[in-house]
């Protein structure tokens, strides 16, 4: 069945990472990085460009990576929505894949670094073992103006070879 | 505001009763950055991320039919890339992984912008567009869906339903010139479709004029000029004047991203590639063992 949202200022409810939330008064025109950050407490996706230039708001809706400031909130009533915080097994846990951009100095200022994590936990997930030019078309949508890339790259490559072990 | 999030055309159409003044939304790509930059604020909203009817897609005899609603990550699957070949290349050019599980063909339509990747391909496929209202349903020609920059003949409560497409039609080549390979918007774009069946060349421009433009005089005198039973080009000086055609076909302007000159080189170039790949690709050799095609 299809949902119709009226009026001003509504209520409604979003899944994200695996839990209900409910998301109240809210403007209908947010996009889901905002209704994340400003009404659900969950700052992990950053804004920076808002046009889906750089990537920094990845997340994923119904397992598609996507930037969530291109999404309308209230348009992702009833889509499973994983966010940075929801990849890692616990509240003070790293993922996978966080540990190994900590390990390899993936992250300077460290403001693209969710992005990138949700990226490469996308790419990993469809594609175990991708090539180097693969990785990069991966990333290509993210960007980080501190690293040059070169120990980002490094990163995913040490992720990947941890998760083959 | 009003946001609608219809399951089926039908109630699609039932938004647009209620709010006729509703603006479509499908991937966001383009609408989400005018909402967030406070360019718009629609009265209403028809989310068409749901509708069932503009999901997936189906050969029909020797058709690809595409829903409006498929992504350009869906265009690049293996199938499809198959059977559409140049809309694959072209998928790939847009965006990020990002955009392009979200952007869709219905959606880059809509939007009708000049630069859109998918629309040279959709010209030189000669693609039907489908579009339906309560009314009924119409088909129309690209040239008679986008008359103008980000202009559409679209009527009031009309949804841009399906694209059909021939399958696997001949060769099909596309090139886009941007500043990055990632995340551009094309400077200048190109399809070039050649029907070896049909014995006839269809050359698109993008990105070099308000809408697509077809190079029809570089289409017709190249298609004249190839030896069809050998599939090659017997005077290859005939490249230069299917290139100055091309670029005489274009119209470009100056703009932040680039200039109009620069533009018309650009659409030679990338066409006289396309027609070199195109043809050496049938005679067992790479793009790059064809003399011409630098």
């Amino acid at each position: 069945m299809g949902a119709d949202i009226v009026g001003e200022l509504i209520d409604y409810q979003l899944r994200v990472n695996g839990h209900e939330h409910d998301v109240a008064e809210a403007w209908l025109g947010e996009n889901l990085l905002y209704v994340l950050r400003e009404r659900l407490g969950l700052p992990g996706s950053k804004n920076a460009c808002e046009q889906g230039e750089c990537g920094s708001c990845s997340v994923l809706m119904d397992g598609k990576l996507v930037c969530s400031c291109m999404v309308l909130a209230a348009s992702a009533v009833g889509a499973d929505i994983v966010t940075v915080e929801g990849l890692s097994a616990g509240e003070n846990e790293l993922s996978d894949v966080q540990a190994a951009f900590l390990a390899e100095g993936g992250v300077q200022c460290g403001f693209c670094t969710p992005g990138f994590v949700v990226s490469v936990h996308d790419l990993l997930e469809h594609n175990p073992d991708p090539t180097e030019l693969e990785v990069r078309e991966a990333v290509s949508g993210n960007l980080c103006r501190c690293t040059g890339y070169g120990r980002i790259l490094a990163a995913v490559r040490a992720a990947q070879e941890t998760r083959q072990e | 505001m009003t946001v609608f999030v219809p399951a089926c055309l039908e109630e699609a159409f039932d938004a647009f009763d209620k709010c006729p003044d509703a603006q479509l939304l499908a991937g966001g790509t383009d609408f989400m950055v005018e909402v967030n930059f406070a360019l718009r604020r629609p009265p209403a909203v028809v989310c068409l991320r749901k509708v069932e009817e503009l999901k997936g897609w189906r050969l029909e005899h020797a058709e690809v039919v595409l829903g409006a609603g498929i992504t350009y990550a869906e265009l690049m699957g293996p199938q499809l890339s198959d059977l559409l070949p140049g809309l694959a290349q072209a998928s790939r050019t847009v965006g990020s992984p990002q955009i392009r599980n979200a952007g869709t063909l219905g959606g880059n339509l809509g939007t009708a912008s000049p630069a859109g990747d998918s629309l040279p391909v959709l010209a030189a496929l000669d693609a039907r567009i489908v579009v339906a209202s309560k009314k009924g349903r119409r088909s129309l020609g690209l040239d008679e869906l986008i008359i103008g920059p980000k202009r559409t003949t679209l009527g009031p409560g009309e949804v841009i339903v399906e694209v059909r497409v021939p399958a696997a039609l001949g060769s099909q080549e596309f090139l886009k010139v941007g500043t990055r390979n990632a995340m551009v918007i094309a400077v200048a774009n190109v399809a070039l479709v050649v029907d070896w069946a049909g014995q006839s060349v269809r050359c698109a421009l993008g990105s070099v004029g308000p809408v697509v433009i077809r190079a029809r005089d570089a289409e017709e005198f190249i298609s004249s000029r190839i030896d069809w039973a050998r599939r090659t080009l017997t005077d290859e000086g005939d490249v230069a004047e299917f290139t100055a055609l091309v670029r005489s076909a274009a119209r470009p302007i100056d703009d932040h991203r680039s200039t109009a000159d620069y533009r018309r080189h650009a659409v030679g170039v990338c066409a006289q590639r396309a027609l070199g790949r195109v043809l050496a690709d049938h005679n067992g050799g790479t793009w790059e063992q064809t003399s011409w095609a630098s």
